[in-house]
């Protein structure tokens, strides 16, 4: 194997997605997508239910074809040489696909087989995993019996027995606990520090922030946003006047008081019974006259202060819920918005 | 991030292993699959209960209960008559599981994953398929243990009786094509599992499993007589007690290897579609 062209020779980005279509009948899931991952680094693919993020992973993992674009994974076309590109890539889906009546040892064996791992190296690999995803102690248990946070290490560790370069894990947090998520965050922050390449996709912003290099915002099928998070958050700019309101029924009257000190509409969040709202670079006014509102209608509040936008802000403004009015304050979209707001501070 | 400044990178041209290869890989990753099928099914009661008990208690139940009040002409009277039909309708039910379990697996993403893995396409329908014969050796071995305590005895001599053996493995691992092709296409494992009684109580029932198919009307008689399930029983029981062979011996042959054309063709093609 010496052709220029040999495998070990690839010098480009781990993943390069260009100018991606796929449709599914009539849904467009996605039109016109780009992407580049250099090599040992992470991508976070952040966008809402439905915006195409499953998509984009199925069709880097060949499990989709692409209806036009291109798509190599370390060199690999993953439409004319899918093959290849099997060999070298992991993936975890957005459910655990491990047998349950089976032990969490039998599963990583069996994977090892279907990887054509000799019985030595199967049996030290899927120690090491067991040991690595703190799996060793319920090792020989069916996996019925493990925790939600146990089967996704489970899952994860399933993908990693071939010790692929490039790594996608679709989800992977999505419907934990919040201390398995940062028991999962731990685990993907060492796997990229030994240098896999990773693709991971989320709802979470913090998830993103936490674990990206560079963040990809979509929706509806299209880039809409993409950098590192820092970048993200320069982009938007400005400020976030932020509090929570004592009584919980007066939220709304709250935020309508404020409204018009923003040119967006403000976030209610009504399970942490907080309001926060865009402000631009008019901070230190806005904070001002936000007090003087709240007072006048004696509308008692907590915590009240400026912060620089989080990925949150920067989702919200992105997707038509912030900065941008004239492009996307259709109810629908404001809708979602605030309910995925909701539900990043449950 | 966007590409637009970005030089263009031509893609590796990378040659696919040669066939032998392939094929060699293929079979392991079919073994592989055809091991843990079997590792699962010794562990699931659910499945056990389909190849041990519900056989027995099919047996118990035809032999005590419904056998006194169903006349037939054999010799050696209903057990006799009632063994080869007990196996092909528990071959048959043996196919429920093979339903389930791809159902399941598509819906947790089980396939999907191994669809990105650099496997043969064909494993786990093959693995599922030869697991599901070897369980089926079992099932008919259990009932025919049971059957020979409650009275049945073969009457034809020992080739015979393998070759009933065989005829009852093979109606059951058609049976899981068609089984598997309905799993495979439905994809959600409750949906399956009422469906398959759906198909799977009048092609055994309404056959010559448990009855004589003349006691029925006649218009039912029209199906029961010339349905494949029907067809081969009555080899199996000429097989059992004596009668005529090779007619329905190429009959049902002829029947089983189409029945498994069609539906794995269907099955492998549901396959490579679901996602
Ligand atoms: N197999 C499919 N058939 C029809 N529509 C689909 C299919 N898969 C995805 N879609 C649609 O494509 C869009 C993107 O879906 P998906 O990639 O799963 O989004 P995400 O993973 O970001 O939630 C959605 O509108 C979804 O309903
Ligand atoms: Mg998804």
């Amino acid at each position: 194997m010496s052709s220029p062209n040999d495998a070990g020779t690839w010098k480009g980005p781990a993943i390069l997605v260009e100018n991606v279509h796929k449709s599914f009948g009539e849904v467009r899931a996605l039109s016109g997508v780009n992407l580049m991952v250099e090599q040992g680094k992470v991508l976070g693919l952040l966008g809402p239910n439905g915006a195409g993020k499953t998509t984009v992973v199925k069709i880097l993992t060949t499990l989709l074809k692409p209806d036009s674009g291109r798509v190599l994974v370390e060199g690999r076309d993953v439409v004319r040489s899918p093959a290849a590109v099997r060999d070298i890539i992991g993936l975890a889906g957005q459910s655990a696909a491990i047998q349950e009546d089976l032990t969490g040892r039998e599963n990583l064996d069996i994977m090892g087989r279907l990887y054509h791992l000799d019985s030595e190296t199967r049996r030290r690999r899927t120690n090491e995993l067991l040991e690595r995803f703190d799996l060793l102690d319920a090792a020989d248990r069916p996996t019925k019996g493990y925790s939600g946070g146990m089967q996704r290490r489970l899952d994860l560790a399933l993908s990693l027995v071939a010790l692929p370069k490039v790594l996608f894990l679709d989800e992977p947090t999505t419907g934990l606990d919040p201390r398995s998520r940062l028991g999962m965050w731990e685990v993907i922050r060492e796997l990229v520090a030994a240098g896999t390449t990773l693709l991971l996709t989320t709802q979470y912003l913090d998830e993103a922030d936490e674990l990206a290099n560079q963040i990809v915002v979509i929706d509806h099928g299209k880039v809409i946003a993409a950098g590192t998070s820092t970048e993200l958050k320069n982009r938007v700019g400005g400020d976030v006047i932020q509090f929570e309101v004592v009584e919980r029924s007066r939220l709304g009257e709250a935020a309508e008081t404020v409204k018009s000190l923003s040119r967006s509409e403000p976030v209610i969040d009504y399970e942490g019974g907080s309001v926060s709202l865009w402000v631009g670079n008019n901070g230190s006014h806005a904070l001002v006259e936000t007090v003087r509102r709240l007072d006048s209608l004696k509308i008692h509040t907590e915590g009240l202060g400026v912060r620089r936008p989080s990925l949150d802000d920067v989702f919200l403004s992105l997707t038509g819920h912030g900065a941008d009015e004239a492009e996307g304050s259709s109810p629908a979209r404001r809708r979602r918005g605030s309910r995925r707001h909701q539900k990043e501070n449950l | 991030m966007t590409i637009a400044n970005t030089k263009t990178f031509e893609a590796l041209d990378l040659p696919s292993p040669p066939r032998a290869e392939r094929l060699k890989l293929g079979m392991a990753d079919t073994m592989t699959l055809t091991r843990r099928d079997l590792m699962i099914w010794v562990r699931n009661p659910a499945f056990m209960f389909f190849t041990f008990i519900q056989p027995v208690m099919f047996v118990l139940l035809f032999r005590y209960v419904f056998g006194g009040a169903i006349p037939v002409h054999v010799p050696g009277g209903y057990v006799n008559f009632l063994m080869p039909g007990i196996i092909a309708q528990s071959a048959a039910f043996a196919s429920f599981g093979t339903a389930i379990s791809l159902a399941r697996q598509l819906q947790k993403g089980v396939i999907d994953r191994f669809r990105a893995m650099p496997m043969a396409r064909s494993a786990v329908l093959l693995g599922r398929l030869l697991a599901d014969a070897i369980r089926l050796v079992v099932t008919v071995l259990v009932i025919l243990g049971v059957g020979y305590l409650v009275g049945f005895r073969f009457s034809n001599g020992v080739l015979a009786a393998i070759v009933m053996l065989i005829f009852g493995v093979l109606l059951g691992v058609t049976i899981c094509t068609v089984s598997a092709f309905v799993g495979l296409a439905i994809k959600d494992e409750e949906s399956v599992g009422s469906f398959g009684l759906v198909w799977l109580f009048p092609l055994t029932f309404v056959s010559s499993a448990f009855v004589p198919v003349r006691s029925m009307p006649h218009w039912l008689q029209v199906f029961a007589a010339n349905q494949p399930v029907t067809i081969v029983i009555d080899e199996m029981r000429s097989l059992a007690l004596g009668g005529p062979l090779a007619l329905h011996a190429w009959e049902s042959l002829a029947w089983m290897a189409g029945i498994a054309a069609v539906f794995v063709l269907l099955a492998v093609r549901a396959y490579r579609r679901a996602t």
